[in-house]
């Protein structure tokens, strides 16, 4: 498995944007295994970087690497749709669901 | 709270036309909405809005997009005359690029809001100092998240936000009919406080760009559609109704209709800053009318005709025919002869290129041949709206202005056009055939000579290579005007003299 490569943008220091950042560390804790890393940007510090990346909404997670690149907006409370933004085994995931419903 | 404060300044916008019936522009420092169908020029004006601001009153702007990408912008602008790329490189304008890009929709996990599309606006403020922005449009960013909510929420804050900053905002939005509810979304609700409608009406088979503004929180604006046209470099160009004051001047000088009969006929020639209309059905010799007025004029003169029912070389040729040298006075620069099909545009581009090409050669004498031949190409409304503009235009210039009618019928008869502009015209001049024992002759009489004394007569005239020449009246034929002419006989003269000598 490669290196992950994720960028999170907030925007201050809400507890929305602490929310998002807990939820990430604890997803990236558990299902990558220390192999990535986490650049985190506060919009209105760096507001330039928002534009060059036509950021929307916060908070948003990138998928920088690996490809492809994916987007994902909000506090990151919906673990499962996280995980299938980091196309962390989706399938297996279905899969696992599908036999604990028979 | 003194007046100052409750005064709502507004903003000039540059748009020509648009400050006139706004009563001085935007409302200054607030936020408009936009609302239009689609195709309803909403881009235009929001671009228009920022351009204007920069190349006449150094005001930097910036433009939010949700919908087309800043490059299709630019492209699509560059053929209006307007180079987005060389304000933005000048630091004068600046974009916030929030159109959908060609990555997947992002996956959407929990809460979010739009608080880094906020500090992009705040920062693309801020970068260039703007004290105009465009946010295009509202609708399309409801597409590109999936919780309707959370964005109507947050363009409620951004409309805060942008009311707290010292900036003059216009806001987008599209609505699905042209008489319905404001816009889609109910976005009006958040920025409700000023509302400006446009519409692209199909009447007739005919395409009609209209802008009303709907309200203006706390202060004055004309009210109702007035009609706009788009053209090249100057963008929309909106035709105020209501700027045509009814102050126009009127002076006693007298010029010369062409025909010296004809001038004593109206007690001395038409009067300047006038328009006088000859109306007669086809080959009643209006066209020769317009050409002897023209060629009438002195060397300090100049002469425009506007020709819409025949080609320059036929013009010529027949001026010829006449004995005028229309070739000879274009030039020398007396006179301009601009012939075009009505069909080649909309009825509101004529009146912007008449007015233009007037401002440019700056004539003493304007004439119109045909203004029926106009009508073919618009509404009755549209050519009503536009009959006032050119009249009231001309009239404002120290000219002298001679348009033609052709009636329908070739016996008596008005036509739309006549009921149309008689009351705007201060003279009118009747060509009618006359049928007389098997025999067409043809009649003039002025029907109307505002501000002057006319000969009430139906004078026969007859047209040769030296032009017209106005001979006697008609004594004994009645009916001439309504197309029954009646022959009667000299006793029946007689006693109807006698009748009104008795009454006396």
């Amino acid at each position: 498995m490669g290196k992950y490569l994720l960028k999170l943008y907030v925007t201050g220091k809400t507890p929305r944007s602490e929310r998002a950042i807990a939820n990430l560390k604890a997803i990236c804790e558990e299902e990558l295994n220390n192999q990535y890393e986490l650049i985190i940007i506060d919009v209105l510090e760096r507001p330039q970087l928002a534009e060059e990346e036509k950021i929307l909404a916060t908070p948003t997670l990138i998928k920088q690497l690996p490809p492809p690149l994916r987007r994902i907006i909000g506090d990151l409370s919906d673990k499962e749709k996280v995980l299938l933004g980091l196309d962390l085994l989706p399938f297996e995931l279905f899969e696992r669901k599908e036999e604990s419903s028979k | 709270m003194t007046n100052t404060e409750l005064y709502v300044e507004k903003l000039p916008t540059g748009i020509t036309g648009f400050d006139h019936i706004s009563k001085g522009g935007l409302p200054k420092n607030r936020t408009t909405l936009l609302s239009g169908t689609s195709g309803s020029a909403k881009t235009v004006f929001a671009v228009q809005f920022l351009a204007e601001g920069i190349r006449q009153f150094e005001q930097s702007g910036v433009f939010v997009t949700f919908e087309e990408s800043p490059q299709d912008i630019k492209r699509n602008f560059l053929s209006l005359g307007f180079d987005i790329e060389k304000w933005e490189r000048a630091g004068k304008w600046a974009f916030v690029d929030a159109s959908p890009q060609p990555v997947d929709a992002p996956y959407e996990s929990g809460v979010y809001d739009l608080g880094a599309l906020l500090a992009r606006i705040e920062f693309a403020i801020r970068k260039v100092d703007a004290q105009r922005i465009s946010i295009d449009s509202l609708g399309a960013i409801f597409n590109q998240l999936s919780d309707k909510s959370i964005v109507r929420r947050e363009l409620y804050r951004i409309a805060s936000v942008l009311k707290t900053i010292r900036v003059t905002a216009l806001m987008t939005a599209e609505r699905i009919t042209e008489y319905g509810n404001i816009a889609r979304f109910d976005v009006e609700e958040f920025v409700a406080d000023n509302v400006i409608i446009l519409r692209n009406v199909l009447e007739e088979e005919k395409r009609r760009r209209t802008i009303e503004i709907l309200k203006f929180r706390g202060t004055d604006h004309q009210k109702g559609e007035f009609p706009f046209t788009i053209i090249s470099n100057d963008g929309i160009v909106i035709i105020p109704l209501s700027a045509i004051e009814l102050k126009q001047r009127s002076s006693d000088v007298r010029v010369s209709s062409g025909n010296e009969e004809l001038d004593k006929m109206c007690g001395g020639g038409f009067f300047r800053d006038s328009i006088i209309l000859v109306s007669g059905a086809t080959g009643t010799g209006k066209t020769l009318m317009v050409t002897e007025f023209i060629a009438s004029a002195n060397k300090n003169e100049r002469c425009l005709l506007f020709a819409f029912e025949e080609s320059r070389e036929q013009l010529f040729r027949n001026a010829k025919g006449w004995g005028i040298d229309f070739e000879r006075l274009e030039q020398e620069e007396r006179i301009k002869v601009i012939c075009e099909y009505p069909e080649v545009k909309g009825l509101e581009d004529h009146l912007i290129t008449i007015k233009e090409t007037i401002n440019a050669f700056k004539p003493t004498r304007v004439a119109i041949d045909s203004l029926s031949a106009l009508e073919r190409v618009s509404t009755q409304k549209g050519f009503r709206e536009f009959v006032i503009g050119i009249t009231s235009f001309i009239k404002h210039q120290e000219m002298v202005g001679l348009f033609t009618s052709t009636t329908p019928s070739l016996m008596g008869g008005t036509s739309v056009t006549e009921t149309h502009i008689s009351t705007l015209t201060d003279s009118i001049i009747l060509l009618r055939y006359v049928e007389v024992y098997g025999e067409m002759k043809r009649c003039l009489t002025v029907l109307k000579m505002r501000g002057s004394m006319h000969d009430k007569d139906i004078r026969e005239f007859k047209i040769d290579s030296r032009g017209m020449h106005i001979g006697k009246p008609f004594r004994n034929i009645t009916g001439i005007l309504s197309g029954k002419p009646a022959i009667l006989q000299p006793y029946e003269l007689e006693r109807l003299d006698k009748l009104f000598s008795n009454e006396q």
